[in-house]
């Protein structure tokens, strides 16, 4: 198959609009991963790649992930949201065969990490959030001895490292010390050396934290792209709008425990309303405005946060004349649609980011 | 490559054993990986190592030429033509040959303090390379061995440049003294290996200066290195014994000249270098273990 895909290539630079196979840019990601993804969607049923029953991690006295269960299918982009500490990393670091589970049941690729670690971390990419590169070291450098790690030949790691810097755009910087890149190019590095044993499985601890939108945007789309090619991604974010850019499934995670578990689009539908009015009023302390606000059309819940108040409602536009109605005036009035931070918000009464 | 260990694979890639443009073979397909042999996983880790190496050769080795000739020129034509003259050298050797062979001891020991170190913690905690490599198939076992094997080779550069320097300048009597440089090897692991299991135990460099101002310092100065320890009050001999760089010493001078201080036999000083880097080896591997997999 990857004969074909390798010939598809080949024709597609020299006719790069072929629509039966989709964009370059699909021609483009293939090539870094190599999976044959029919179609380029991800499969819904699929095996299960990941399992973990009542999965726990302490350390010394405190619970850092309390009996969680999780199942990752093949194919899938699985998401844990949650704020800092919540025990994505912890969860990452037990599912990467980093990091031994202090108790309950953990199989990846069907085998268990506490007896065939180096098994498993040969099949899979870990991304951890620190970038831990030698900085020292060139671009390219860091590649190739990534790939030795893995027991690729010289060969195969000099021909996949060049594929890995098209895909992060690092090929003119491929000679240059790690050093002086910036933040989103060491992160598009740390991905590239992650991918360099054509993993199935691909971790991504919080991949854009630290990088500004331009960046995160360039790092989403290459995201997208292996995501389009079926390599199964989990990704731990703490940002809302991350998660419902990449994530197909997601469980939202606070202290330790798993909150809910859905599609984004399920989550919001199950925890909040269509719409949400963020009103923000000229005071001290937004809670001496909750009465005013409270009972208007369409509305069924109002949230008090520290600059501002929330109400849930499914038509916005119809709460907010109500509210003009009754001749309260705020600052400002924005109507938006939900999001996973209106979730997390109903699940655990705090913000995401604080 | 041994494709007949190549298991099925489970994956949406077909494993066809060909060689496609896109380097899709071997250990790149998906599925169960062929498991990396002991050698393969030790011959990366040294890889990156040397790859460091290459990049920072130039600067080190200036030193290693450097240092030799620093200490020949204060020690044995400064210092030595004083006690020649004095006290007609020690024990029937002229001071540069008594203190050569035990300077190439002492350069051994900070050769390995330098490599075991600063430069282990930035492993651990700077750049997080260990973290790194257990991020892939290779377990602790791998990084700590493959780190010390790169150690051997600074410890054996560093003990034959220093050699050859100090041959050039007659600092030896005789041929016995290339076995100064596996003493010179075995000595300076004898340091590295320990130090490995303190530093994987330190969280910060500030244990480092008491490493270096009360151990490293003192045991240059007392252990036979610039004067015979029966000259040390009766007490503090013992102590010497118990340090490395004394064995160390003892055994390249005995190797370079055929003079000894002690009646202890050669073998003894063999083995009780052997047991520090034997013990500190277990203690190395189970602190590497304790700070990396957490």
């Amino acid at each position: 198959m990857s004969v074909a895909l390798a010939s598809i290539l080949r024709v597609s630079s020299v006719e790069p609009d072929q629509s039966a196979r989709g964009s370059a840019a699909a021609g483009d990601a293939a090539s870094v991963c190599g999976v044959a993804a029919a179609g380029g969607v991800a499969p819904a049923g699929g095996d299960v790649l990941v399992s973990a029953r009542g999965l726990t991690k302490t350390f010394g006295g405190f619970t850092a992930v309390d009996g969680i269960d999780v199942a990752v299918r093949r194919g899938e982009a699985f998401g844990f949201l949650g704020p800092n500490g919540a025990g994505k990393s912890s969860t990452m670091r037990m599912i990467a065969g980093v990091s031994p589970a202090t108790s309950g049941e953990l199989r990846v690729f069907g085998q268990d990490p506490a007896s065939h670690g180096p098994a498993i971390r040969a099949r899979l990419g870990n991304c951890p959030q620190a970038d831990m590169l030698d900085e020292e070291l060139t671009v390219q450098e860091n590649l190739w001895i990534y790939g030795r790690y893995f027991g690729l030949t010289k060969a195969q790691t000099r021909e996949r490292a060049t594929e890995l810097l098209e895909f992060a755009q690092l090929t003119d910087r491929r000679a240059d010390k790690v050093e002086p890149l910036s933040g989103g190019m060491k992160r598009r590095l740390t991905i590239a050396r992650s991918l360099i044993n054509n993993p199935e499985l691909l971790l991504l601890d919080e991949p854009t934290t630290g990088l500004d939108p331009q960046a995160r945007h360039i790092l989403w789309d290459r995201l997208f792209r292996l995501k389009r090619q079926g390599v199964t991604l989990i990704i731990t974010t703490h940002y809302m709008d991350e998660a419902e850019q990449l994530c197909d499934r997601l469980v939202v995670m606070d202290r330790g425990r798993i909150a809910a578990e859905g599609s984004p689009r399920d989550l919001i539908a199950r925890y909040s309303t269509r719409e949400v009015v963020e009103l923000r009023f000229d005071t001290d302390d937004h809670a001496d405005h909750v009465d005013a606000v409270q009972g208007l059309v369409g509305a069924s819940r109002v949230e008090l946060l520290p600059d501002r108040l929330l109400v849930y409602t499914d038509d916005g536009d119809a709460t907010s004349a109500d509210l003009h109605a009754r001749g309260v005036v705020p600052l400002s009035t924005l109507v938006r649609r939900s999001t996973l931070e209106d979730v997390f918000l109903h699940l655990t009464g705090r913000t995401l980011v604080d | 490559m041994r494709s007949a260990a190549i298991r099925p694979t489970d994956g949406p890639t077909p494993s066809t054993g060909h060689t496609s443009s896109t380097g899709r073979t071997g250990r790149s397909v998906h599925g169960i990986r062929e498991p990396l042999s002991p050698a393969e996983r030790i011959r990366a880790v040294v890889g990156y190592f040397l790859t460091v190496y290459r990049r920072t050769w130039r600067g080190s080795i200036i030193g290693r030429f450097a240092t030799p000739l620093f200490f020949l020129l204060a020690m044995g034509l400064g210092l030595g033509s004083l006690v020649d003259a004095k006290a007609g050298g020690v024990g029937g050797l002229s001071y540069l040959h008594f203190v050569v062979p035990a300077i190439v001891a002492t350069q051994a020991m900070w050769v390995a303090m330098g490599e075991s170190t600063y430069q282990v913690m930035g492993y651990f905690k700077w750049n997080k390379m260990y973290a790194a490599m257990l991020a892939t198939p290779l377990r602790v076992g791998d990084v700590l061995f493959g780190h010390l094997l790169t150690v051997v080779f600074h410890l054996a550069t560093a003990t034959t440049i220093f050699v050859g320097v100090a041959a050039l300048f007659g600092g030896f009597p005789g041929w016995g003294a290339l076995w100064c440089i596996p003493v010179g090897v075995v000595t300076g692991l004898a340091f590295a290996v320990p130090v490995f299991a303190y530093t994987a135990s330190q969280e910060t460099e500030d244990g480092f200066n008491v490493l270096f101002r009360l151990v490293v310092s003192p045991l240059m100065l007392f252990s036979g290195t610039f004067f015979p320890i029966d000259q040390l009050p009766v007490w503090l001999q013992p102590i010497a014994w118990a340090t490395p760089l004394w064995h160390g010493v003892e055994l390249a001078r005995g190797a370079a000249t055929g003079v000894v201080s002690s009646p202890v036999p050669a073998w003894v000083h063999v083995a009780a270098l052997l047991s520090f880097v034997g013990v500190g080896g277990w203690l190395a591997l189970r602190l590497f273990t304790r700070r990396l997999v957490a």
